[in-house]
């Protein structure tokens, strides 16, 4: 009987091995790791001991700073998935329908991802002296008479963050969305001018509906990744703000280990949850295979 | 409301491509309202450009195109109440048949339930009621192509613009689909231009066929006089159904001429209104296929004022209704005669029998 399923799945199941090999030691195992460490105890010096308990779960949801934290997150998630989700999807739609050239379509495409030849840490610092207290923009708006005092809110605050990661993030949007715009017959744009459409028309009624999985991509990376990063907050914030990852990252810095796991556990069905919540809206299988 | 008119009348119109490649050059053409238009024309010669320039999709670099009395260069596809159909129909693959055809009351502000009301009158018209809640994917060739002239028509146009509609479909259903597009013509009683590459499609169909070549119109009209009494070599070529023949006038007498080249000998051609060959000139002509009889050699010489040429059967197709006979009359060159099926069996011929192919002098036809 196993030769029979062999047979008949072999050949399915030789295809995923290489993924499996490396998905099994390298993601699987450690997230079983930290599920087991989040049902045991801590003896405060960085050990772990033997005996099963709910304690580190039952404090993570009596405590009010897990919903604040998670507020605070969820907040700089959902301004970031706006503001790029606005970018991403006129920039996608300005290069696939308005630049007439493609060669120039394609060199414009490459030319957003110019700024990821450096890396995260330098295009995030390099915001520092564009917006501080004597940086170029308020030294512009004073130096015009704009302003007399310099504007705080620029850096180290909420707006600081917000413009770190939509500056980051806004190409997961772009290429996404992009690439399922580029695959709309221009004819069937031409069908609804012909049919008396109006442009605005044309993007609500042909063009959204028809690029949803493409957003929906973008989304689903926008979301995990400022949901999973505590990196931008803590730096653009000026420490101002907190995050859930930047909370557990804390607790690990104590050799808290297992209420941090906690912690890392309930974060990542939460994002599941809401990659979950995206999916539901589209096909995505169409996106893969059309 | 009086009846719109949707004549079509093209003035002089041209379209360039950045400044240098002629699409299209100076295109003068009159459709009259109502009538079935075909632009018959192989690929790149100009045809879909002059569609979209109707449509207002494209706009002319040079002219006017005047519907039912009105320049509407420059007028979006709305103003011109012209509607297109576009080759594999670009249904919008999001949405129902229902939401397909309904797209454009939709964009014209109507109401959910008002134009339901239309779309479900018009899908039950054109037998497409039981398909509304399908996607066009979901769709057979042939009734994409039902949705996609439904939705052209929803608006009441006064021009429909086809291109290319039958060429997704294979051969049964194109066929078929013809039926429809014409009866469709008739019942709504308006405009139809329709661009084609096949040139069964265009004279079963049109009421005025256009051939063209090349960005220019080289012969236009009913669809019987394309057919059977082309204009030029090219046209005759194109259309099939003519054996195109050349040489060099020996003599002008009269009301013919004739013509004569190292395979023929003294063929008399009939003269054509304002065409006058030098003597010593080269001219074209052309024998309707099927006007080519065949006789074996010996039988009963050739018909009194008539061509005969000896030639040799270089291959047989049976078609049917007649049988096709190529022979090498010319060589390097075509020379087909059809035979109707019982004349050929009566005396069947074989392939490298020599025959005598004859026809009547006045059914040659001098070509420019």
């Amino acid at each position: 009987m196993g030769l029979k399923i062999f047979k008949r799945y072999g050949a399915s199941w030789l295809c995923i091995l290489p993924l499996a090999l490396v998905i099994v030691p390298f993601f699987l195992l450690p997230m079983l790791v930290v599920g087991a460490a989040s049902f045991l105890q801590g003896d405060g010096f960085g050990g772990i001991i033997a005996s099963p308990t709910l304690a580190n779960y039952a404090d993570l949801f009596t405590s009010k700073l897990t919903f604040d934290l998670y507020f605070q997150t969820i907040k700089f998630t959902v301004l970031t998935w706006a503001f790029s989700l606005l970018l991403g999807f006129f920039i996608a739609y300005f290069l696939v329908f308005h630049v007439r050239n493609q060669l120039l379509a394609i060199g414009l495409f490459l030319l957003c991802t110019v700024p990821f030849w450096t890396s995260n840490i330098i295009r995030m610092i390099s915001w520092i002296p564009l917006l501080g207290k004597e940086g170029l923009i308020n030294q512009a708006a004073m130096g015009i008479g704009l302003t007399h005092q310099p504007m705080e809110f620029l850096l180290f605050s909420s707006f600081a963050v917000v413009v770190a990661y939509v500056h980051q993030l806004t190409i997961f949007m772009i290429v996404p969305i992009f690439n399922s715009m580029a695959r709309i017959d221009k004819r069937v744009v031409e069908a609804a001018l012909d049919a008396g459409a109006s442009r605005f028309d044309i993007m609500r009624l042909i063009i959204v509906p028809m690029s949803k999985s493409g957003i929906a991509l973008g989304s689903i990376f926008v979301v995990s990744i400022v949901m999973g990063d505590f990196f931008v907050i803590k730096v653009m914030s000026g420490g101002g703000s907190a995050s859930v990852v930047g909370a557990f990252y804390e607790d690990i810095s104590v050799l808290q280990y297992p209420p941090a796991a906690a912690s890392a556990v309930v974060l990542t069905f939460v994002v599941m949850g809401l990659v979950a919540a995206i999916l539901r809206t589209v096909d995505i299988r169409k996106e893969i295979a059309p | 409301m009086a009846r719109v008119r949707g004549d079509i009348e093209l003035a002089g119109v041209c379209k360039t491509y950045d400044g240098e490649v002629m699409a299209v050059e100076g295109i003068n053409l009159k459709i009259p309202d109502g009538a079935y238009c075909c632009l018959l024309g192989p690929s790149g010669c100009g045809k879909t450009t002059i569609l979209r320039m109707i449509a207002g999709h494209e706009d002319p670099t040079d002219g006017e195109i005047v519907i039912g009395g009105e320049n509407v260069v420059g007028l979006p596809p709305v103003a011109r109440r012209t509607a297109m159909m576009f080759q594999s129909y670009a249904l919008f693959p999001h949405l129902s048949v229902r939401d397909n055809i309904a797209f454009a009351l939709r964009v014209r502000g109507q109401s959910k339930a008002e134009r339901y009301a239309a779309v479900d009158r018009l899908m039950e018209k054109v037998r497409l009621t039981e398909l509304a809640d399908r996607l066009p994917a979901q769709l057979s060739g042939g009734q994409q192509q039902r949705v996609a002239l439904a939705r052209a028509a929803i608006t009441e146009p006064r021009v429909l613009l086809l291109d290319e509609p039958l060429s997704a479909l294979d051969e049964q259903l194109r066929i078929q689909m013809r039926q429809e597009l014409r009866r469709m013509q008739q019942e709504l009683g308006i405009t139809f231009v329709h661009v084609t590459h096949t040139q069964l499609e265009a004279i079963a169909l049109a009421d005025v066929v256009v051939v063209m070549e090349k960005g220019k119109i080289r012969q236009a009209g009913p669809a019987r006089d394309v057919y059977a009494y082309p204009r030029d070599r090219y046209v005759a070529e194109f259309l099939g159904g003519q054996n195109v023949l050349s040489g060099r006038v020996q003599s002008v007498d009269g009301d013919s001429i004739v013509v004569a080249s190292p395979q023929l000998h003294g063929i008399e051609v009939p003269l054509r209104k304002g065409l006058v060959p030098e003597p010593g000139g080269d001219v074209d002509f052309a024998v309707r296929r099927d006007e080519v009889a065949l006789v074996r050699p010996g039988a009963s010489g050739p018909p009194p004022h008539g061509a005969a040429i000896s030639s040799r059967v270089v291959a047989v197709e049976y078609q049917g209704s007649f049988v096709k006979v190529m022979l090498d009359t010319v060589p390097g060159r075509e020379f087909v005669a059809y035979v109707p099926e019982r004349r050929f069996f009566d005396d069947p011929l074989a392939i490298g029998d020599v025959v005598l192919a004859t026809w009547p002098s006045q059914s040659a036809r001098l070509l420019d």
